[in-house]
């Protein structure tokens, strides 16, 4: 069987200038912040980025990386919105989609069923369907009523971040909510997990139930343990969001030179040069 | 026991915002700001105990403490994470209070950006759900500060689907719709006219009708005469002050 593991740097490599990259997680929770910080390195460009959006839009937004972000939202829940974000789209900077929640999973679900679209009555009667012309409805085959017909989001890559994965590429969540990682890995063409402990084949039953193991090897093609690789989203239980970075992150977005230190001083160096600055910087932080 | 004289404005709309869920039953009900999380609490402690609640996270929660307590204190009775929430939207079995930037008269609102979608002059936090709560089952809304900035014409952008909206879009828009109440600092409004535009329902105690008229940027349908939202009872108060907020934090959202 094979061995799928990998590096953050080797799955950012996987991501070349104009592709569709989705990103798992949810607002400011659990999102494979690991691999944004390696994107944000690699340099890849005019990507469109498909997101239940929190910081890891925020930042390839600060970057200049996005040409087109996807989302039915962005926040960083204990913070309300994401000042980078915020200012892309008030400079128009970037192309938007925005859909309803419900859509985005319908979206991501299409992709992952190969078919080009699904059903629902979500977005009728709203400006989804205007700011959105290439939004199309459909009729009901069965009877008169006209539906939106969410077109699949086909994804050229996807990166989650989970609490456990085995070396053959199979994923755990621990925590409380698996949210739409299964999706994201099922729409895309490319398909990488990092996780807080990579452990041997069979060895994730030791760590939890059969049914917390909700990511199988059919869906990844590559995993890579990070420790701490949301940080700073949370990761139950294996750590909560890091309040005082995000506000230092939040805080740092307001100027442009309080920016850049930012960047030297947490984004510039590797993983470990950035848990490395994070702990020096002594916030309560993610600990390996 | 506290007199009536001392109910504050927050207490009022504790109450306003509990009354959205009164006789929906056994459906989700998903508050969003902190008076209407009190409100639903309140509820389902009172007249409406059949509401499912969530833990804010991932399950529903079997007992309804306060607002602030801590995780163990919660007793957990089935999960519910973010992919089975839609499985509630769209069975309809749920009815939600969103907060709204802004709210029209037919009942549309926003919480996506204020000005031009394409460069807007504030990018708010985007659509969310709102376009499938409101045409999936029913939906009310809370305006901590109503002025005719919040209480507007037009929304910039229509996320949840007000009345004349979802009737342009055909039946598979209206089949599911209803605007249930919008609950602000100031009154309760319904759509309860001919036409479905914004009716004055009632006005907090201590409110003007004309207050109220001001603070808003369309014509208000009026009755005459504007009841007054009823007052929280003496065991309501209590639970409200003693049992589901005793930290206060109502009063941070609308001032005593």
């Amino acid at each position: 069987m094979s061995d799928k593991r990998t590096t953050v740097e080797d799955m950012a490599a996987e991501v070349a200038d104009g592709m569709t990259v989705g990103i798992g997680g949810w607002g400011s929770r659990r999102k494979p912040m690991a691999v944004v910080r390696a994107l944000l390195r690699s340099g890849a460009r005019d990507l469109t980025v498909v997101s239940y959006g929190g910081p890891d839009v925020g930042l390839l937004c600060a970057a200049g990386r996005v040409r087109k972000a996807v989302y039915a939202f962005v926040t960083l829940d204990s913070v309300a919105l994401d000042p980078h974000f915020r200012r892309a789209r008030q400079t128009g900077a970037i192309d938007a989609m925005e859909l309803d929640e419900g859509m985005f999973y319908l979206g991501l679900l299409a992709a992952s069923q190969r078919v080009p679209f699904l059903p629902t009555r979500a977005g009728l009667g709203s400006d989804v369907l205007r700011l959105n012309p290439g939004l199309a409805t459909v009729r009901s085959p069965y009877g008169d009523e006209e539906l939106v017909a969410v077109p699949a989001l086909e994804l050229d890559v996807a990166f989650v971040h989970l609490n456990r994965a085995d070396t053959n590429g199979n994923g755990q969540v621990l925590g409380p909510d698996p949210f739409f990682d299964e999706l994201f890995l099922g729409a895309a063409a490319r398909r990488f997990v990092t996780a807080e402990k990579v452990v041997a084949p069979g060895g994730l039953l030791d760590e939890g139930p059969v049914q917390t193991v909700t990511v199988n090897r059919l869906m990844t093609d590559g995993v890579a343990e990070v420790p701490g690789g949301a940080h700073f989203t949370s990761c139950p239980p294996d750590y909560g969001r890091d309040e005082a970075f995000q506000r230092r992150y939040v805080t740092a977005a307001a100027e442009a030179e309080s920016w850049a230190d930012f960047e030297r001083h947490f984004l510039d160096a590797d993983e470990a040069g950035y848990r490395a600055a994070v702990a020096e910087a002594g916030d309560a932080g993610a600990r390996p | 026991m506290s007199g009536a004289t001392e109910v504050t404005r927050a207490e009022v709309c504790v109450v306003a915002c509990a009354e959205a869920w009164r006789g929906d039953g056994e459906v989700m009900a998903s508050p969003f700001g902190t008076i209407p999380a009190i409100g639903a609490r309140l509820a389902r402690r009172t007249f409406a105990p059949d509401l499912v609640l969530t833990d804010g996270e991932a399950a529903l929660m079997a007992n309804t403490p306060a607002l602030s307590a801590p995780r163990q204190e919660l007793v957990l009775e089935a999960w519910m994470p973010y992919r089975r929430v839609f499985d509630v939207v769209w069975s309809g079995r749920r009815h939600i209070m969103m907060m709204a930037s802004q709210v029209d008269r037919h009942g549309n609102q926003n919480l996506s950006a204020i000005g031009d979608w394409a460069r807007p002059k504030a990018q708010l936090i985007g659509v969310r759900g709102a376009p499938g709560n409101s045409v999936n089952h029913v939906t009310s809304y809370w305006v901590p500060s109503h002025s005719p900035r919040s209480f507007v014409e037009h929304v910039d952008v229509v996320c949840g689907v007000g009345y004349d909206r979802a009737a342009a879009a055909g039946p598979a828009a209206t089949r599911f719709h209803e605007v249930r109440v919008v609950v602000s600092n100031l009154g309760v409004f319904d759509f309860a006219t001919p036409d479905h535009v914004m009716r004055l329902r009632s006005v907090h105690p201590g409110v003007t009708v004309d207050e109220v008229v001001a603070a808003t940027g369309f014509a208000l349908v009026v009755p005459d005469p504007v009841p007054e939202t009823r007052l929280p009872t003496a065991e309501e108060l209590e639970l409200v002050r003693d049992v589901l907020d005793p930290g206060a934090a109502r009063h941070a959202e609308v001032a005593p």
